[in-house]
């Protein structure tokens, strides 16, 4: 059993370790293991980063150095003959999220104009409110409802409908099974539309009053008002709220991959067909994937989501800060 | 002499109302479009996402019933049973991703808003956002690789790390905020009173954000609790209980896709109670937090 | 040109800001409205071109009539009451994203005043009438937000008599500005009465005594007593228009 110190014994040690950490950090001894601690987490999560971007490259380099770029060209995922490519991976992200903005930047911005200019007061609360709570709304939930509603009534009187009123074109022709692209891009517009809305919204309230007076005074019509006044100030900030949006589109798995179809059919323009993006072959292949090109492939598909969601946040975060430094709120 | 006056004699047409003329008309015109426009855009919108949210909540009323959470689901359709394993893991793999990530998050919170100066912390933060925008599938990838083909054996564990890893970037960013608007003269006293900076940060600042970062925290798991990509490959889902963290794990959202893409009438009925009840529980914590604790600046 | 106004009553939220105003303005001349902050002078001037009732909560009755049309008649429209009746704002509010020429050429783009050559003189004449030509006639591609302030509240005031208003309002349009560049706005207001009708709101006596040809005084939302400039200073009717020029209360 140890001897217990005694007060005076107490006190000398507490003043030794002071001086001890203050001679040799320059700070107290709580200080010291305080920031030593948070220094700790600081690193993990750093090396967390690193830690993703490291593994998704190591993880693919055998499709890396096996295919080089042409892994961005090869048409299928082939384990039979072993040889994968993401081409139409590529091609169905794009097109869904190209579809996705086409429809969400003009019902979002009308939509957002509308909260911002022309709203009836009472229902301004309630509709942002609305608004963003779909924007909390998991993307399981939504492709459920693309797959159990919205594929269904494509199935059945959309496609036909645009098939029949609009068929020339070749977006619309084809066999007409409910789930496909045009499904993918609509369950994403949905998706996307809150988040637009939001940042535009937030962008226009911050346009000083003084520049609506300024247009009003000249005897601008309220159209005008907003195109030479409103729009001119949050042009930035709306960009970066696009820009922001097409990461989330790019990005997304769970509803994209329940409504896509996840089969590739022969390539052409009909958003009919059905398809797969580079989040739902991971979804989808990674149970099946054995170890070696196959698994390698997977990885490989999504080091270039990553690669491409990193440089579309990058983009945006770059365009709102350019806003922060004009003196906007910061998002 | 200002060649553009008008004369002086008393108006006789009223220059209040419009000239007919074709540019007063294309003004009067482009204007009502607009704004046409823009109703009709924000109605649908409006009619879209109301009929979205409505129709899988009334659906998933319709099955709700006390069996849903306290019984496993049946095999091969039969009818009945529930989605208790589900709800359960749910609630075990946001437990496990909170102590994950709410330390790391919170510690980088503290040192971007109180050491951190510099090049490093701006590095810092960067990389922390970086980690925000990065599709949670690839976390799911991540822990794959690391952990679950290593143990052979999908696992909550491995899913919880994933989520945990989701939640950082969250945690961090809305901490950071609240710290930051915590007034630097409450700092000062407590420096001048001899406290350490640990003790001033641990006993003063915190405390006075503890509002704002606990609902950031709350909010962090709302957001982990939908996810459902990160945990098809790590966690996995099972229809089975289990509190077995080395083993797989069901979630709400895997139970919801699986039975979503079932052949089963009763299973895709229950995926619409799940729907329900997820979308119940987000919702519910997040007001809750934000009335309990007074909520924090909206974002938006 | 007759200009007046007519028991003008004006509420924002709950509370009424102007009560029963009647008044009637000299054609180019310049009109002072003078009196403490909050007594509504303000309020008054916007109620002018309309712009009051864009606050949300804002609500106004009464008449303002020009040459007999009132501009709160159903058949007036604000944005053209707004033409011809311009406003200059205390802070300048320069559009940031265009140019000097840009700005000035706004309200006569917008409302198909002139086009093209015309347009080009009708900017230059009125940089000339804001006495901003000389410092600006080299750089008119230059954005606006380049100017210092005073140049730039003269670039506020070249953009709205491009327009081509009667009266042109203004809401304190020197409280941003230093000394130097107050004197010189205040100069360029004697040069515009010969061809607007001016109304000026100013927190500053002495101002009013140095550019106006009339003086209105406010107090709480109520004219209280107006006049001719020298006399109302030297011979003020009222004991509340003598205790505020006597600097008892501000």
């Amino acid at each position: 059993m140890q001897q217990p110190i005694s007060a005076s014994q107490a006190v000398g040690l507490r003043e030794r370790s002071t001086n001890w950490a203050i001679a040799r950090f320059g700070r107290r001894p709580a200080d010291v293991f305080f920031r030593g601690l948070t220094m700790l987490f600081v690193l993990i999560v750093l090396a967390l980063v690193i830690g993703v971007a490291l593994v998704l490259v190591i993880s693919s380099w055998p499709t890396i150095t096996a295919f080089g770029f042409r892994f961005l060209a090869n048409q299928a995922f082939d384990p039979v003959h072993n040889t994968y490519g993401v081409l139409p991976a590529i091609f169905g992200t794009l097109l869904t999220s190209a579809f996705a903005l086409l429809f969400a930047i003009p019902l979002g911005l009308g939509a957002s104009i509308f909260i911002v200019d022309f709203c009836p007061r009472p229902l301004r609360v309630p509709l942002a409110f609305f608004s963003d709570l779909l924007a909390a709304v998991p993307s399981v939930i939504f492709g459920l409802f693309g797959f159990l509603v919205l594929a269904p009534w494509l199935q059945l009187s959309g496609e036909p409908w645009l098939k029949q009123h609009l068929g020339f074109l070749p977006f619309f022709q084809g066999q007409m099974q409910g789930v496909g692209l045009l499904a993918a891009g609509m369950i994403l517009t949905i998706m996307v539309l809150p988040l637009i809305i939001a940042v535009s919204r937030e962008v226009m309230l911050t346009v000083p009053r003084s520049q609506r007076e300024a247009l009003l005074a000249l005897g601008a019509t309220r159209w005008e008002v907003i195109r030479y006044a409103v729009l001119p100030f949050s042009r930035v900030g709306i960009l970066g709220g696009i820009i922001l949006a097409l990461g989330r589109a790019l990005g997304e798995t769970m509803a994209v991959t329940m409504v896509i179809g996840n089969q590739a059919t022969r390539p052409g323009l009909s958003l009919f067909n059905t398809g797969y993006t580079l989040s739902s072959v991971i979804a989808n292949q990674f149970g099946e994937a054995t170890p070696g090109l196959f698994l390698s492939a997977v990885i490989e598909a999504g080091l270039i989501v990553f690669v491409i969601t990193f440089i579309t946040n990058f983009l945006a975060r770059w365009l709102m800060s350019s806003l922060e430094r004009k003196g906007g709120a910061r998002l | 002499m200002s060649t553009t006056l008008r004369s002086e004699q008393q108006r006789t047409t009223n220059p209040f109302q419009p000239r007919p003329s074709r540019r007063e008309t294309q003004r009067q015109a482009a204007n009502s479009v607009v704004i046409a426009l823009c109703v009709l855009f924000a109605i649908f919108v409006v009619i879209v996402l109301v009929y979205l949210i409505v129709y899988v909540l009334k659906q998933g009323i319709a099955y709700l019933n006390l069996d849903f959470f306290t019984q496993l689901p049946t095999p091969n359709g039969e009818p009945g049973g529930g989605m208790g394993e589900a709800i359960q893991g749910t609630l075990i793999l946001v437990g496990l991703a909170t102590l994950v990530g709410v330390p790391l998050g919170l510690f980088t919170a503290i040192y971007l808003a109180e050491f951190g100066r510099g090049r490093f912390a701006t590095v810092v933060r960067f990389l922390v956002d970086l980690l925000n925008g990065v599709p949670t599938i690839i976390f799911g990838l991540f822990v794959w690789v690391l952990i679950v083909i290593p143990q052979q054996s999908f696992s909550g564990l491995s899913g919880g790390v994933a989520l945990g890893i989701i939640m950082i970037p969250i945690v961090a960013r809305t901490a950071e905020d609240v710290l930051r608007l915590v007034p630097q003269e409450l700092r000062e006293a407590s420096l001048a009173l001899g406290a350490t900076e640990a003790r001033t940060i641990v006993q003063v600042v915190i405390p006075a954000a503890l509002n704002g970062i606990i609902t950031g925290i709350v909010l962090a798991m709302a957001r982990v609790a939908g996810e459902t990509a990160p945990l098809l490959m790590t966690a996995f889902g099972t229809t089975f209980w289990s509190t077995d963290v080395t083993q797989p794990m069901d979630a709400l959202t895997l139970r919801i896709f699986n039975f979503t893409l079932s052949p089963y009438p009763v299973q895709v009925n229950q995926a619409f109670t799940g729907s329900f009840v997820l979308i119940l529980l987000i919702v519910l914590a997040s007001f809750a937090v934000r009335w309990a604790t007074g909520g924090f600046k909206r974002r938006f | 040109m007759s200009f007046t106004v007519n028991h003008l009553n004006a509420w924002y939220r709950s509370k009424q800001a102007l009560h029963d105003i009647n008044l009637s303005f000299e054609p180019r001349s310049v009109t002072a409205m003078i009196g403490p902050s909050g007594c509504g002078k303000s309020t008054f001037v916007r109620c002018l071109n309309r712009m009051h009732e864009e606050l949300p909560d804002a609500r106004v009755s009464g008449e303002v009539r020009v040459d007999g049309f009132d501009i709160y008649a159903p058949s007036s429209k604000p944005r053209h009451v707004r033409q011809y009746i311009g406003m200059v704002f205390q802070q300048p509010n320069v559009l940031p994203s265009r140019s000097i020429f840009d700005n000035v050429a706004m309200g006569p783009r917008l409302n198909g005043l002139a086009e093209g050559k015309a347009l080009r003189a009708l900017v230059e004449q009125s940089l000339r009438q804001a006495v901003l030509w000389d410092e600006v006639k080299d750089k008119l591609d230059a954005q606006a937000t380049q100017l210092s302030g005073g140049q730039q509240q003269r670039l506020c005031i070249a953009r709205a008599v491009a327009n081509q208003p009667r009266i042109v309002l203004m809401d304190e349009p020197c409280s941003a500005l230093d000394p130097i560049s107050t004197l010189e706005v205040e100069e360029l207001i004697r040069q515009l009465k010969e061809s607007y009708t001016i109304i000026l709101v100013t927190h500053n006596m002495q101002q009013a005594g140095r550019v106006a040809d009339h003086t209105v005084f406010f107090l709480s939302g109520r004219m209280i007593e107006e006049g001719v400039t020298s006399e109302l200073f030297s011979h003020p009717q009222r004991k509340e228009t003598e205790d505020y020029i006597a600097g008892r209360f501000g």
